[in-house]
């Protein structure tokens, strides 16, 4: 009973007990073999471009205690990007104010304006950012801000130590 | 009586095409798929907009864990380097590392996170008792006492003469004083160029990348 004529009724009936010569048919239904097809390549799409990293290139400045072979930055031009705890950049154009009144915060996603700002205002050739990462910040951070050199076409920017009165800036303005 | 039947018409589609596309596409994916050997430091990896794919030949690769950990590794493909490598530490540490620790190094997939006085220990155990063993990490924050040091020169060493790139992996959550030793002890070596290994990302729209980048391709159109 659970058979279903699927000769479309088109066969004549033959008395009873003739057996039918049943043609048998060699169409296989190849829809889930389709199916499977295309359920294995998703699969593999998926894993393939999962695994591709890629690199990013960093050049190291030579480290020299000698000051005439250290390049010099005029410090007009110059915008230094501190990296703190908890994804905050700290900021100050040019030199840092004995008083700390051009120290300012910000975060990642105004970053990208302060730093567009600066360039446009200043002569390409004098432009230099300097990147400090101190040590609550993560390695992230520090290769998310060397990402954004790329993506806003900075040509000079370091990656330097953090200065000691700097520190102490930040610690202050976490703690207030 | 019976009711009036009214044919069903099927529109029986040949699949046959379908199907030999399909599998197409999947022998053709089977055969580019890499698959990634399971890496037993689990590290994620930040993103960039670099679309330059890391190099995995002559590679020495340093991952720094979300401890900051720091462990040390040389690509599979490089069986002779890395034997330099470890008999270069050893003489220069005095370790006394038998050919059979020197071979716990250069069989595949091995990485270091040991100091060097565990050294000789750790490259003792086989491949599955390694798996199980906390590493405490190659000590890297002591600036007197930078181990790393002594493997990066041992790898400039046993790579001179052709290319070796430097990568670094770090995972997103790393301190950044493990990522400033790593960069000293390249700067030690005068190893000034290295890589670091990132996940792709599309570049913003708008910014200047993004608008380079299209005035190099014109004809390609934002998939925005």
């Amino acid at each position: 009973m659970a058979e279903m004529d699927t000769s479309g009724g088109g066969g004549h009936k033959k008395g009873p007990g003739v057996k039918k010569g049943k043609k048998l048919s060699t169409r296989v239904d190849l829809t889930p073999m389709v199916d499977l097809g295309f359920l294995l390549i998703t699969f593999f799409i998926f894993t393939t471009t999962m695994s591709q990293p890629t690199a990013m290139r960093l050049f190291l400045p030579k480290d020299t205690d000698k000051p005439e072979e250290q390049n010099k930055a005029k410090e007009s031009g110059a915008l230094t990007l501190l990296l703190g705890k908890n994804d905050v950049v700290y900021y100050y154009e040019g030199i840092l104010a004995p008083d700390a009144s051009n120290f300012k915060t910000s975060n990642f996603k105004e970053i990208r304006d302060i730093i567009l700002r600066k360039k446009r205002s200043t002569d390409p050739k004098d432009f230099v950012v300097v990147i400090k990462p101190d040590e609550e910040s993560t390695y992230k951070n520090s290769v998310d801000m060397l990402d954004e050199m790329t993506i806003n076409d900075v040509k000079r920017y370091a990656m330097v130590d953090i200065a000691p009165v700097e520190f102490e800036l930040i610690k202050k303005t976490q703690g207030s | 009586m019976p009711k009036v039947k009214v044919p069903r018409k099927s529109t029986p589609i040949d699949m046959t095409a379908m199907c030999d596309v399909a599998f197409l596409l999947l022998s053709f994916f089977i055969l580019t798929t890499k698959f990634k050997p399971s890496e037993a430091l689990a590290v994620v990896t930040p993103n960039s907009v670099s679309s330059k794919v890391a190099p995995e030949k002559d590679a020495v690769l340093i991952t720094i864990d979300k401890d900051g950990k720091v462990y040390f590794s040389v690509s599979d493909d490089n069986v002779a380097e890395k034997q330099t490598i470890i008999e270069e530490v050893s003489k220069a540490r005095n370790l006394g590392l038998t050919p059979n620790e020197v071979k716990g190094f250069t069989r595949s997939s091995s990485y270091v996170g040991v100091p060097f006085n565990q050294l000789k220990g750790y490259l003792a155990l086989n491949q599955d008792q390694v798996k199980t063993v906390k590493q405490p990490g190659i000590p890297v924050l002591d600036s007197t006492n930078n181990e790393l040091i002594d493997w990066v020169r041992a790898a400039v060493t046993a790579f001179q003469g052709h290319t070796m790139d430097l990568l670094v992996k770090g995972d997103n959550n790393s301190k950044y004083p493990s990522f400033q030793a790593v960069i000293n002890a390249f700067k030690k070596n005068e190893q000034f160029k290295f890589q670091m290994i990132t996940n792709p990302e599309n570049v913003p729209a708008g910014t200047e990348l993004y608008r380079k980048n299209m005035s190099r391709a014109p004809g390609e159109t934002s998939t925005e």
